[in-house]
């Protein structure tokens, strides 16, 4: 049952990656980009984080993605021509990406080859689990990054100012 | 707990509650409209539709009628693809959060026990919020995709309401979340068999409607869709079916958010129930339209009496004001159940 | 059940787009959606991880790896914004020198 599921929704989250990466107009990116995001909440499902798969899509494809939007729509992104720039970085870098990226999945698929993951409900990852490990063991970083968001927003506050 | 065996019969039945769901949501939100108009028109001392039908019952069949057969205009520099996934988008997020709530207690069919929801997720109410959350691109795709500066600004302008307001709509309910101690929509509903949570959590619930009435674009909170002040906003360029779809997403959104806030806030399902079996099992689902039917009279009750907000005292409103004080409400709340459990 | 390989695989293959896109674009905002996409694919690693071990504390790096994500795209749009207005350009080959 969890298999079949997790082969669509990682297939479909390749094209829509690929989508990502190679349209021209900006919008669709994002919008692909919305669509990573929710095939790799429904993942994150599969794989048992109930709590993150939400968080996942009411924070990163519920907020962040329609900052992306709003900024695409306000500054007009047109299409991207292709340059001289860029045809030299995709003979140059494009080989060196796949080949370290070949290094990693073959290491990868080595050294886990033979593990899976425990079947059934291996442990609890609700809201309460999560929620008592983020403010016990972890406060300390909880409140550095809501401090960290505080400053975020004031200095995006003060960066798109027209004038200081 | 659901076995391999009972799979088939599962998948029936949760098929069979969806089909039945969205027949009656449906016909609800035509009728939801035939109301508005009715109800409208009564407070501005005028009939409202009155000529098909006996007192206008089947006008919303003339609409929907007038909808399918109008002319499908797409101005010619729309961006295609957008144009015509926004309001499907709108339309598809609006009839999601449907399902998990839930409607009466339970059936009991042939030994085996159906509930009356669609699915209980443990964490239902956070799917609800990440559906909301996701709407909004309906309306900004909308606004955007139609290359025409009205829309634009009404889309922008509706998202940026949009976003601002799910903020004090997902803290007011925290207040409520931290009394029943689960996200399950069930399990709230099962909470509030001594008490409903109205009493415990006024502030959160004047919060909650509030901020539910921006989420839906309903007057006072109306201006990105104002005849008089942007055309038609986000949808001056649609016709026919999408904009009839763009319609329906929002009665769909406006009867999702009374039937939470029935379940959140007034015990849902929870009433007198009596009498033999078949009548137990219909009873509690009576209950539950009649509050939400209640919550939609309000809806359409505020629409007839108050006047539009203005942009600016919108947004300000909902971050200067509604902000903090749904923070000081979970504060409040929090400190409560500290000083009750010490 | 799916095997860890397969799953980890996957994320190796996001990241490997993500950093593709990041190559080869030219465009200021595609480049950071490309960013994003790198950032999610760590996130399923992390995820991966943390069921297979069994431990939650790989959840909440994801957590605040969001969290941070959210924060750096709030501050890096809005110098985007700041660099459109002053150049009149959103493609990284003419946005390579500090001379106005």
């Amino acid at each position: 049952m969890i298999a079949p599921l997790f082969y669509i929704f990682a297939g479909l989250a390749i094209v829509a990656g690929l989508s990502v990466v190679l349209q021209r107009t900006p919008v669709y990116s994002a919008l692909s980009l919305i669509l990573v995001l929710c095939t790799l909440a429904v993942i994150y499902l599969l794989l048992g984080a109930e709590f993150l798969a939400v968080v996942q899509v009411i924070v990163y494809a519920g907020a962040i993605m329609v900052l992306f939007v709003f900024v695409i729509m306000l500054l007009n992104a047109r299409q991207e021509a292709p340059t001289d720039r860029s045809r030299f970085a995709r003979r140059l870098g494009l080989p060196l990406l796949a080949l370290f990226l070949a290094e990693i999945l073959f290491v990868v698929l080595d050294y886990f080859s033979g593990a899976v993951f425990a079947p059934g409900q291996a442990f609890d990852a609700g809201p309460h689990a999560v929620g008592s490990l983020l403010f016990r063991n972890y406060v300390l970083p909880f409140e550095v990054t809501s401090i960290l968001i505080l400053v975020a927003v004031m200095g995006a506050v003060v960066l798109a100012k027209k004038q200081l | 707990m659901a076995t391999l065996s009972d799979l088939p019969l599962l998948v029936l039945a949760t098929l069979a509650k969806v089909v039945v769901v969205l027949v009656v949501l449906l016909t609800a939100i035509a009728y939801i409209v035939w109301m508005e108009r009715k109800v409208v028109a009564r407070i501005q001392s005028r009939w409202g539709p009155y000529l098909v039908g006996p007192h206008g019952l089947l006008q919303p069949v003339a609409d929907g009628l007038k909808f399918l057969f109008k002319e499908d205009i797409v101005p010619d520099k729309v961006d295609r693809p957008i144009f015509w996934l926004a309001p499907f988008l709108a339309f598809t997020l609006a009839f999601l959060s449907i399902s998990v709530i839930p409607f009466g207690e339970s059936v009991t069919i042939a030994g085996h026990t159906i509930p009356f929801q669609i699915t209980d997720l443990n964490v239902g109410l956070l799917f609800v919020l990440a559906v909301t959350s996701l709407g909004v691109y309906g309306v900004a795709l909308a606004g955007w995709s139609s290359n025409s500066k009205f829309p634009l600004f009404g889309g922008l302008r509706s998202s940026a309401q949009l976003i601002s307001y799910e903020l004090s709509l997902g803290l007011a309910v925290v207040g409520v979340v931290m009394i029943a101690g689960s996200l399950s929509l069930r399990e709230i509903v099962e909470q509030q068999r001594g008490l409903w949570n109205i009493v415990k959590q006024p502030i959160g619930f004047l919060l909650y409607f509030t901020a539910a009435i921006a989420e839906t674009n309903r007057t006072p909170f109306d201006l990105p869709e104002a005849e008089s002040e942007l055309v038609g906003g986000y949808h001056t360029e649609y016709s026919s079916f999408k904009f009839a779809m763009f319609f329906m997403a929002e009665y769909a959104n406006m009867v999702t958010v009374s039937c939470l806030a029935t379940s959140l806030f007034f015990g849902g399902w929870l009433g007198p129930v009596f009498g033999p079996p078949l009548l137990r099992a219909i009873l509690p689902v009576l209950w539950f339209a009649l509050k939400v039917l209640a919550f939609l009279f309000v809806y359409i009750w505020i629409r007839g009496t108050l006047p539009r907000f203005r942009y600016d005292q919108l947004m300000s409103f909902g971050w200067r004001f509604m902000l903090p004080v749904a923070l000081l409400n979970v504060l409040g709340t929090s400190l409560i159940l500290a000083w009750r459990s010490v | 059940m799916v095997p860890v390989s397969h799953v980890l695989a996957l994320s190796v293959i996001l990241f490997g787009l993500g950093a593709a896109g990041f190559i080869v674009r030219r465009n200021i905002i595609t480049i950071f959606m490309c960013i994003e996409l790198m950032l999610n694919a760590v996130n399923l690693a992390f995820i991966a991880f943390s069921r297979y071990l069994g431990n939650l504390d790989g959840q909440i790096f994801v957590f605040f790896v969001i969290v941070v994500a959210a924060a750096e795209a709030a501050v890096g749009l809005a110098i985007i914004i700041a660099v459109q207005r002053n150049r009149q350009t959103l493609s990284i080959d003419d946005l390579d020198s500090m001379k106005m």
